[in-house]
């Protein structure tokens, strides 16, 4: 054991040796040699990629030789029925998503109110809309005329089955169940601000509405933006549901021109062209939004896809560094 | 002269737990008054009574003469409406220990909020005293900068403007350095030295006895929820009467 601390110091060449100066000057003037070693190679990566290339080479395969008249999808693709359901699909989805965005603010502000009743009211609320399908509360809505055939409402009286056209329908159905998941997100939101926020307002003299307004609000949005835009997303999509109350969006459309001219599955293609492209917008939307509402919490916004284009333009113009 | 704040016999408790027990004080206007003792002995909770972010639960609290969250009539008290509550803080700072700016706003809106939302303010009177106000405490050119972009102790002066936006007529203010980096705790207290020497009225609750020492006019130290000592903040930390005070300020001095 003794030896070997014996040892230890008589290893180490001496301060001035000149072992210790060779080594030491060119590390501080040359740069350091990069590392030549071989990678390790990834097989499982090699192998996965050309499975994956081989199944999607043969589903492509499939399609082609599949009994799909690529043409009529391109017929039909600008036909002014399908392009007549689409405006209808966009219209009652802005709709719905209105007044879902109304009652979801309402109903969450009435959850978190000291108020028992109001509490309790919008929690039955939330449970019943969020527990059933919308396809049911659709066919509710349908329906309400065979227990309820006259409207009356004091000033207003008609019948219910003039009251309850298709688009009225798919209204109430859809930005009623919407309005169920609205109000827990933004519950969510509201309820992610700290409570600091709240004091410092009302140490500043604001009321309880103005602090919600100004202060809350403004912060709970980071939260409510994302999870809204997939709601948004999520209700053009459920939107086709509709079809069955007789109204005739963009799905009822292209079954309506594919029940007649025998290319169903065309036109199933055609609308699906259709809901990618408008999902694909609002996911472009959304980005902005997110990146307006994340103001004061990001040090730098990321760049708005535009900048990225301008900023690559203007450094290949005029070359930093010639 | 009437006091800025006075406290008569004040309780305050969260369910079973005692957190006030019976506070009698009296702030007088101009004055510096120091709340020092050890966490958790209710100096916050008394100060956040003042302007009635919290209530109390026994005693009487009154500042410059109109009772904090009531309204008395006859022999009744008749609780404040929310937004009579609001009228009454207007004139009350308050400066809190994580400064709670509002992070979607840069440091000039900060400022320009509540005279613009509370007193109705014309938008160009209210930028040019916020301009004016962020100059005062050292931070004119970050006016445009958002509360991440400031360091904790340019934040917290950005917080003390936005609470003097409001021309108070009493400051509160809540350990406003004990979450900062001890080299700019230096920063936050000399803009308080200022507004002590302008005559504003300041409650400080606080673990700087330098400060307390050099700046206050009064000081009281309180433990477990009561007055244990109360006097001139000189007589008070070079020789205290108390047990509890002499080894408390053992600890910290």
């Amino acid at each position: 054991m003794t030896d070997k601390f014996d040892k230890a110091p008589a290893e180490e060449p001496p301060e001035d040796s000149p072992v210790a100066k060779a080594e030491a000057t060119p590390a501080s003037t040359a740069p350091p040699e990069q590392i030549k070693a071989i990678p390790v190679r990834h097989w499982g990566r090699w192998v996965s990629g050309v499975i994956v290339v081989a199944l999607l080479g043969s589903l492509i395969y499939a399609f082609s030789q599949g009994n799909v008249q690529w043409g009529t999808v391109g017929d039909f693709i600008f036909d002014q029925r399908i392009l007549e359901g689409m405006g209808r699909t966009l219209l009652i989805s802005v709709l719905s998503m209105a007044i879902g965005l109304v009652l979801g603010v309402v109903f969450a502000v009435m959850r978190l109110s000291k108020n028992p009743v109001t509490g309790a009211v919008a929690w039955l609320y939330i449970w019943f809309f969020r527990g059933t399908p919308v396809f049911v509360q659709l066919l509710l809505w349908f329906n309400l005329a065979l227990i309820f055939p006259i409207l009356n409402i004091g000033f207003y009286k008609d019948e219910m089955v003039d009251v309850m056209t298709p688009f009225m329908v798919a209204l109430l159905g859809l930005g009623l169940n919407e309005g169920a998941y609205m109000a827990e997100i933004v519950r969510a939101g509201i309820q992610s601000v700290d409570e600091g926020q709240t004091e410092a307002a009302h140490a500043l003299g604001m009321k309880n509405s103005k602090t919600m307004r100004r202060v809350v609000l403004p912060q709970a949005m980071r939260v409510i933006v994302p999870p809204t835009g997939n709601e948004f997303i999520n209700l053009l999509k459920t939107s086709s549901l509709v079809a069955v109350v007789t109204y005739v969006d963009l799905t009822r459309a292209a079954q309506n021109i594919g029940s007649t001219s025998f290319a169903v599955m065309e036109m199933l293609l055609v609308a699906s062209v259709w809901y990618l492209v408008l999902t694909s917008i609002f996911s472009v939307g959304q980005y902005y939004l997110e990146r307006r509402y994340a103001r004061g919490s990001l040090r730098t916004l990321p760049p708005t896809p535009w900048q990225k284009v301008k900023r690559n333009l203007s450094s290949f113009s005029s070359p930093r560094g010639a | 002269m009437t006091a800025m704040v006075k406290a008569e016999g004040v309780h305050k408790s969260y369910g079973t737990a005692h957190i006030l027990k019976g506070i009698d004080l009296e702030v007088a206007p101009r004055e510096v008054f120091c709340l020092v003792g050890p966490s958790g002995s209710g100096k916050s909770t008394f100060l956040r009574c003042i302007n009635h972010l919290e209530q109390i639960n026994a005693g009487r609290l009154s500042v410059d003469g109109r009772l904090v969250g009531y309204r008395e009539k006859g022999d009744k008290l008749y609780e404040l409406k929310d937004s009579e509550v609001a009228a009454h803080r207007r004139d009350i700072g308050m400066v809190f220990q994580r400064f709670n700016l509002f992070p979607h706003m840069t440091a000039l809106e900060n400022v320009m909020e509540a005279p613009i939302q509370v007193k109705g303010e014309a938008k160009a009177v209210a930028r040019e005293r916020a301009e004016r106000l962020l100059d005062r405490v050292g931070l004119g050119d970050k006016s445009r900068n958002y509360p991440s972009q400031l360091s904790g102790g340019q934040q917290q002066r950005v917080a003390i403007a936005r609470a003097l936006a409001m021309e108070p007529k009493l400051m509160l203010f809540d350990e406003p350095t004990s979450a900062l980096d001890p080299e700019l705790v230096g920063d936050v207290l000399d803009v308080m030295r200022g507004l002590a020497e302008d005559g504003m009225t300041m409650i400080v609750v606080t673990h700087e006895m330098g400060f307390a020492r050099e700046v206050g006019d009064a000081l009281v130290f309180m433990d477990d929820g009561v007055v244990v000592e109360a006097g001139n903040p000189r007589d008070v930390l070079t020789n205290p009467q108390h047990d509890r005070t002499k080894a408390f300020l053992s600890k910290v001095l």
